[in-house]
């Protein structure tokens, strides 16, 4: 499944990168806002649920080689992680739900 | 083959330049030909060394030199020092402060994960002098 898919099945909001999602595959999905705790654990590909929309959650995203970050619970991009978000194309979504929410209903469609 | 050298500054106290270094060095490991594993290893391991210069160090440099059997990076500060390195390098023990893990960092993972990512580890720390970190990742 591409970002893109899951953006549609889940009614996501992009925040940036669209461009890019219906060429990212996902694999797998992990959650948690501590971004060492991040980087160290979670796999490639990963789709990365978290509140945290600092600009060291991009450069997270990018080394960890995650697939898109999904910002829960209306959580705010920073103006300057949007920018460097957009400068390293990684995908970024927004949704209400919380992270609990929003990975049940990804488990169910990967 | 002559070995690839890069040099990279870090700025003490300043977060949004983390990561600079460590996405060059992945952009140089990708473009040579290292596998995707080994260069998201050695990006986080960097990455990792470059967020404790800017929390403890007060910034530093960061040298690297790489060749097809060898990748090896020198992180050093002139910052305070680690008084207990064993401690220091146990999962959850941190001193960031609280803004620091605000942003969220600070959660006591930095020099396990670099441990975890790469082949050999050397802490050389001296209180009130700074620490240099001198690592080696095999590509075989």
């Amino acid at each position: 499944m591409t970002v893109e898919q899951l953006k549609n099945n889940l009614g996501l909001t992009y925040l940036c990168g669209e461009s890019a999602a219906a060429e990212k595959e996902i694999e797998g999905c992990y959650c948690g806002d501590l971004l060492s705790w991040v980087m160290s654990r979670a796999e490639p590909g990963n789709v990365w649920l978290t509140v945290m929309g600092n600009i060291n959650s991009i450069g997270v995203a990018v080394l960890a080689d995650i697939s898109c970050i999904i910002l829960t619970e209306n959580s705010v991009l920073d103006a300057d992680a949007k920018a460097r978000a957009q400068e390293q194309g990684v995908v970024i979504l927004t949704t209400a739900e919380n992270s609990y929410q929003l990975a049940a209903k990804i488990s169910k469609l990967i | 083959m002559e070995p690839l050298k890069l040099h990279f500054d870090v700025s003490g106290s300043d977060f949004t330049c983390a990561g600079e270094a460590s996405g060059n060095i992945k952009k140089a490991l990708k473009e040579i030909g290292f596998s995707a594993a080994l260069t998201r290893n050695v990006a986080i391991a960097v990455y990792e060394g470059e967020i404790n210069m800017v929390i403890h160090g007060g910034g530093g440099q960061i040298d690297v030199e790489i060749t097809p059997e060898c990748i090896s990076i020198v992180l050093a500060d002139q910052g305070p020092g680690i008084p207990d390195i064993a401690l220091a390098m146990q999962e959850g023990y941190s001193t960031a402060p609280e803004n620091v893990r605000q942003l969220g960092f600070g959660a006591g993972m930095g020099l396990p994960n670099i441990k975890k990512y790469t082949d050999e580890m050397i802490i050389e720390s001296e209180v009130g002098k700074g620490t240099t970190i001198r690592l080696k990742v095999f590509p075989q």
